[in-house]
């Protein structure tokens, strides 16, 4: 089965929950729809989402939470 | 403790100025830095640099334990936060001097009691100084209420006593209102956060920010003076001034020695600034907290007393009695900061992280550029947008707008966006120019100037 990948549209933090609070966007084996959002990234901050922009079953992130990402860096895996 | 060497515990521009404060007194720097900040100016400028963690601040600059530790090891003496992350973080103030450095600002201790708002507001009223009028404390029963709102006067707040981040205010004009009010009130705060406690403040319809620096040394407290700072964009100011515009001498006058009676009341210890809202209508003014800390807009100050707030900051912490007595602190001119942020005022502040390509800095004996620029420099994408702050003095605030014109018309900074052309409009604006602007000014100014693209103007 080929793997899809969530990137990063922006550099910054990437956050994997709206607040510290609140449960996760998204939890590794969810399925994902086109527009969903699976966190946000920080930028001088300003925080934006990350949205998905394909479908897919069983996400496995690959950042965590609080971590420092780069432009196009991969957030998750998506099987197709 | 005759001081040797300083741990700047913070980066930016203001990481900078410390540094130059530092060097003016001959003391060896080490820098804190994230990864992300290694090849800083800050970096560059310190005689040595400590890695103190991954880029995101929460696992640097706010990592208590990283910092203090990073501070025991370069044996420094002192170590100072600058502002923001961990300069007003008690624990941290406790941290430093536990490892047996001093800080560089007021104890743990003072910084909890006036970081606590019900506290630094009960400390105020022993001072004598005027607070927002209002409920002392919460208040259960209506017709107590009612009393209270007609004695401080409509319009009235009511806000719900578990509230905070403006969720359960209500404003009543009148006592029709506030009876209808009162009771949704309670029992919205009930639902909302499980207590029904309400207190009643007044409202202040055109309330502009200003703000008096202080120093101390724990037995002499002085002011320097005031500074406005009404202009702000979610709650952010964008523009300061010192002094405040219009002020009469006697209200200045009272509303800088209310902040001095503070400063005695609590020992105060360092450089701070006392924050009030004023009411240009009736001339008064309301306590609203305490910074304790050095402040962003600190330069006006510098500009107009020719005070070095930060060197004095530092001399304190070394046990030096403070050597500037009232007498001697003088107003001269007016001044204005810009913070010059990298971000776009076309597209809803919208922060651009990004490398300098070109960057140019009108040459003036009366302009002072505090920034972490340098060309070439990438700005991390991690920290505020904060790029530099332009200082701008004249002999008087028409001098300095005057001076801050031609300033901006040359000044350039290329690769990331910036508010240069935010400035370069406030400082044409007739109400800017007038002095006619409050804190809600610029937010609907900013709708009106920069939301839409301006249409072509016919002619």
């Amino acid at each position: 089965m080929s793997k899809l990948e969530v990137l990063s549209p922006l550099p910054g933090t990437f956050y994997r929950r709206p607040s510290p609070e609140d449960p996760p966007f998204k939890s590794d084996g969810d399925a994902v729809a086109v527009g969903d959002v699976v966190g946000l990234v920080e930028v001088m901050k300003n925080f934006q989402e990350v949205v998905a922009e394909v479908a897919g079953s069983d996400i496995a992130f690959k950042v965590d939470d609080g971590e420092a990402i780069m432009a196009g860096q991969v957030i998750a895996e998506l099987d197709a | 403790m005759k001081l040797a060497s300083v741990f700047i515990a913070n980066r930016g521009e203001i990481a900078v100025r410390i540094n130059r404060a530092c060097r003016k007194l001959g003391l060896r720097v080490v820098q804190a830095a994230s990864a992300a900040d290694m090849d800083s100016l800050a970096a560059r400028l310190a005689d040595a640099v400590v890695e103190i963690g991954a880029p995101p601040a929460a696992k640097s600059y706010l990592d208590i334990a990283a910092v203090v530790e990073a501070a025991r090891r370069s044996a420094c003496d002192a170590v100072h936060p600058g502002y923001g992350f961990l300069a007003e973080n008690a624990d941290f103030a406790d941290a430093v001097v536990a490892a047996g450095m001093a800080f560089i600002g007021p104890d743990g201790d003072a910084i909890r009691l006036l970081g606590d708002k019900v506290e630094a507001r009960r400390v105020a009223q022993t001072a004598g100084v005027p607070v927002v009028p209002g409920s002392d404390g919460r208040i259960a029963d209506l017709a107590e209420a009612a009393a209270v709102a007609e004695e401080i006067g409509y319009p009235v707040m009511i806000k719900a006593a578990a509230g905070g981040g403006g969720r359960g205010i209500r404003i009543a004009h009148d006592a029709q209102e506030f009876a209808r009010f009162f009771p949704q009130a309670s029992n919205e705060a009930q639902a909302s956060f499980g207590d029904g406690g309400l207190y009643v403040e007044k409202v202040i319809e055109r309330a502009r920010h200003v703000e008096v620096q202080i120093l101390g040394d724990g037995e002499r407290f002085v002011h320097c003076f005031e500074r406005e700072c009404s202009l702000q964009r979610r709650r952010q100011k964008v523009w300061e001034e010192a002094p405040a515009y219009e002020l009469d001498p006697d209200v200045r006058q009272a509303l800088c020695d209310s902040a001095v009676a503070l400063a005695a009341e609590v020992h105060y210890r360092g450089a701070g600034t006392v924050e009030y809202l004023y009411d240009a209508i009736s001339r008064a003014f309301y306590f609203i907290e305490v910074n304790t800390r050095i402040q962003v807009e600190h330069p006006v100050t510098e500009m107009v007393t020719g005070i070095d707030l930060v060197e004095t900051m530092i001399r304190i912490a070394g046990g030096e009695p403070l050597a500037v007595t009232q007498d001697t602190v003088e107003l001269h001119g007016h001044a204005i900061e810009c913070r010059i942020n990298a971000e776009d005022p076309t597209r809803n502040f919208m922060p651009g992280p990004g490398t300098i390509s070109a960057l140019e800095v009108p040459d003036d004996p009366e302009i002072r550029f505090d920034t972490l620029l340098y060309d070439g420099y990438t700005i991390p994408p991690f920290y505020d947008s904060l790029l530099g702050k332009l200082i701008v003095h004249g002999s008087d605030r028409a001098d300095c707008l005057a001076r801050l014109r031609r300033a901006l018309k040359r000044f350039r900074i290329e690769g990331v966006p910036t508010t240069l052309a935010l400035h370069r409009a406030l400082a044409d604006d007739p109400d800017v120019i007038a002095g006619n602007v409050d804190t809600r000014f610029l937010e609907p100014w900013i709708e009106q100037h920069f939301a839409q693209p301006k249409p072509q103007q016919e002619v």
